[in-house]
């Protein structure tokens, strides 16, 4: 929470552009997400948020620019070597992205089931500890259409965790969640970080209270960076964008 | 003019490129472990269990109506004792496969389709990549590999219960003699057309799972629709496609075999 020197980049957005048919959402972001520290992108609905974590995640090419991850360009590299990368990450996806087909104990064991070889019973403990964790016990045999929004977000976050990942990414973790929820959301996801101290990409529109969680705040605004500044530069920022955006979140106090 | 046929080839090279490198991927990701046979029984259930009602019916019906029409026809050379061999040779040969290939396309290729289509529209084939799930793998190996096996099972089925139904039709109905209704089957139906009719139905099953799932995991590169929409038409092109190359493959596969 505080502005230590930069440590390693764990992933470089550089001059990334990006446009879908006549609409220029990304006007050449520069980004550097460090390692070990939790990066908060905030900005107006439509800016590119989304965006940006998909071209994070390689699953969308920009049109120019270039992205590392961990000093490696992920732009030129095979698929197998893409999946070796995103072996390190968890995603949690704004629409939570859960197989709707799959039950959710299912979904949350997926990447326990294909992606290591634990035994069954290992798996069970594991995914009834997170369901526990997230406050959804015996939600399990559920199927992801008969579950609230709320309900939708945090067994996307469960399954997001399950394999300690070493970067998170979060599309609006606490969208649709009531304020007990998602406070409580903010703590576990604090104290995971203390546990495992991952790299976090959060994208919020939970402003002011996210800023508790950041290192770094980006905001991002007309297709750019306005600036990617701790917490409390972020407030005091002179920047146009940023100045109005503190504003608007959190009234006068820091004027003047 | 010339500029827009240009990079209309160009379009369809590409499309046909990136559907040949999907299918090179899920035959690739059939071939390396590691193997999970959960996947691949659930997809027999659902290609090759689910589908058997039908193609009895389809098998029964097919080989009744060969029966009466092979009758008629052969009456007025006065070789109704023909009628075994005719409606042995047409139901291996050809309508056993490529009609179970059709009805079987209907059933399940329009599901797949449907579901791969549906997980590429709300991201859930984005969060397998995420997670390093590789798609082919997951999803398709097991579809193929079930239809691989189904298809010559229930082309098999369908052409016993059509030569059955052709004797119920031949024999019990029109008065054929029942010895020369089989003998003349067994007579006529060598070991040649039964490889040529599972060879067909092998091809038939790669043909439709190719198309059916390709349609619906490229679904975002095609311009035909968004949403719901987008799926249930790219539902209907796969079908169409797909019944149109089995009919285009079969006369193909004839015309080298034979
Ligand atoms: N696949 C796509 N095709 C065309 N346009 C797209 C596509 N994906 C995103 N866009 C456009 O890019 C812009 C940014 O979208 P994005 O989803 O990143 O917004 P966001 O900042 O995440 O907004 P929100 O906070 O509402 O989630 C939008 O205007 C959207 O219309
Ligand atoms: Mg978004």
């Amino acid at each position: 929470m505080s502005a230590q020197p930069a440590k390693n980049i764990a992933i470089e957005l550089r001059e990334i552009r990006k446009t879908f048919g006549q609409q220029e959402v990304l006007q050449g972001i520069n980004l550097k997400v460090k390692e070990g520290k939790t990066t908060v992108i905030v900005g107006g609905s439509g800016q590119g948020k989304s965006v940006i974590i998909k071209h994070m995640l390689g699953l969308i090419r920009p049109d120019s620019g270039e992205i590392q991850v961990y000093g490696q360009n992920i732009l030129t590299m095979s698929n197998k070597e893409k999946s070796e990368v995103r072996m390190n990450f968890g995603v949690l996806f704004q629409g939570g992205a859960l197989f709707d087909s799959l039950t959710v104990y299912d979904n949350i064991a997926l990447p326990l089931r294909e992606r290591t070889k634990l035994k069954e019973e290992q798996i069970r403990y594991r995914v009834e500890s997170k369901l526990e964790m997230l406050d959804m016990p015996g939600v399990g045999s559920k199927y992801p259409a008969q579950l609230s929004g709320g309900m939708k977000k945090r067994v996307g976050l469960a399954r997001a965790l399950m394999l300690d990942p070493k970067v998170l990414f979060l599309d609006e973790p606490t969208t649709g969640l009531d304020v007990k929820r998602s406070k409580e959301i903010y703590r576990l996801f604090a104290s995971i970080q203390a546990k495992l101290s991952f790299t976090a990409v959060i994208v919020s529109h939970d402003a002011p209270k996210i800023f508790k969680l950041a290192d770094y705040i980006a905001l991002i605004a007309d297709g750019k960076i306005q600036g990617c500044l701790t917490p409390e530069a972020f407030q005091l920022s002179d920047n146009s964008y940023i100045k109005n955006f503190v504003q608007e979140t959190m009234g006068d106090i820091y004027r003047g | 003019m010339v500029t827009a046929l240009g990079a209309w080839t160009i379009k369809q090279l590409n499309d046909l490129g990136r559907v040949g490198r999907f299918l090179l991927r899920c035959l690739f990701q059939i071939i390396v472990p590691p193997y999970k046979l959960w996947p691949m029984v659930q997809q027999i259930h659902f290609i090759g269990a689910a589908s058997v009602f039908v193609i009895l019916f389809t098998g029964t019906f097919t080989g009744m109506v060969l029966g009466l029409q092979g009758y008629y026809s052969l009456r007025q050379f006065g070789s109704e004792g023909a009628l075994g061999a005719a409606v042995g040779l047409s139901l291996v040969r050809e309508l056993g496969p490529v009609l179970t290939a059709l009805m079987v396309t209907g059933r399940a290729g329009s599901a797949i389709c449907a579901e791969v289509g549906i997980m590429r529209n709300t991201e859930q084939i984005d969060a397998l990549t995420c997670m390093a799930i590789n798609p082919y793998k997951f999803l398709f190996a097991p579809k193929f590999l079930a239809a691989i096996i189904c298809f010559p099972l229930l082309t098999s089925l369908f052409d016993v219960t059509g030569i059955v139904g052709g004797y119920v039709i031949g024999v019990k109905l029109l008065g054929v003699n029942a010895g020369a209704y089989l003998e003349g089957m067994y007579k006529s139906v060598v070991w040649e057309d039964v490889y040529m009719g599972m060879i067909k139905s092998l091809c038939f099953a790669v043909i439709m799972v190719w198309i059916c799932a390709s349609k619906g995991y490229y679904l975002h590169l095609n311009k035909a629709g968004f949403g719901a929409e987008g799926v249930s038409r790219a539902t209907t092109q796969a079908v169409v496609l797909s019944s149109v190359s089995i009919l285009v493959c079969d006369y193909f596969i004839t015309a080298i075999l034979l």
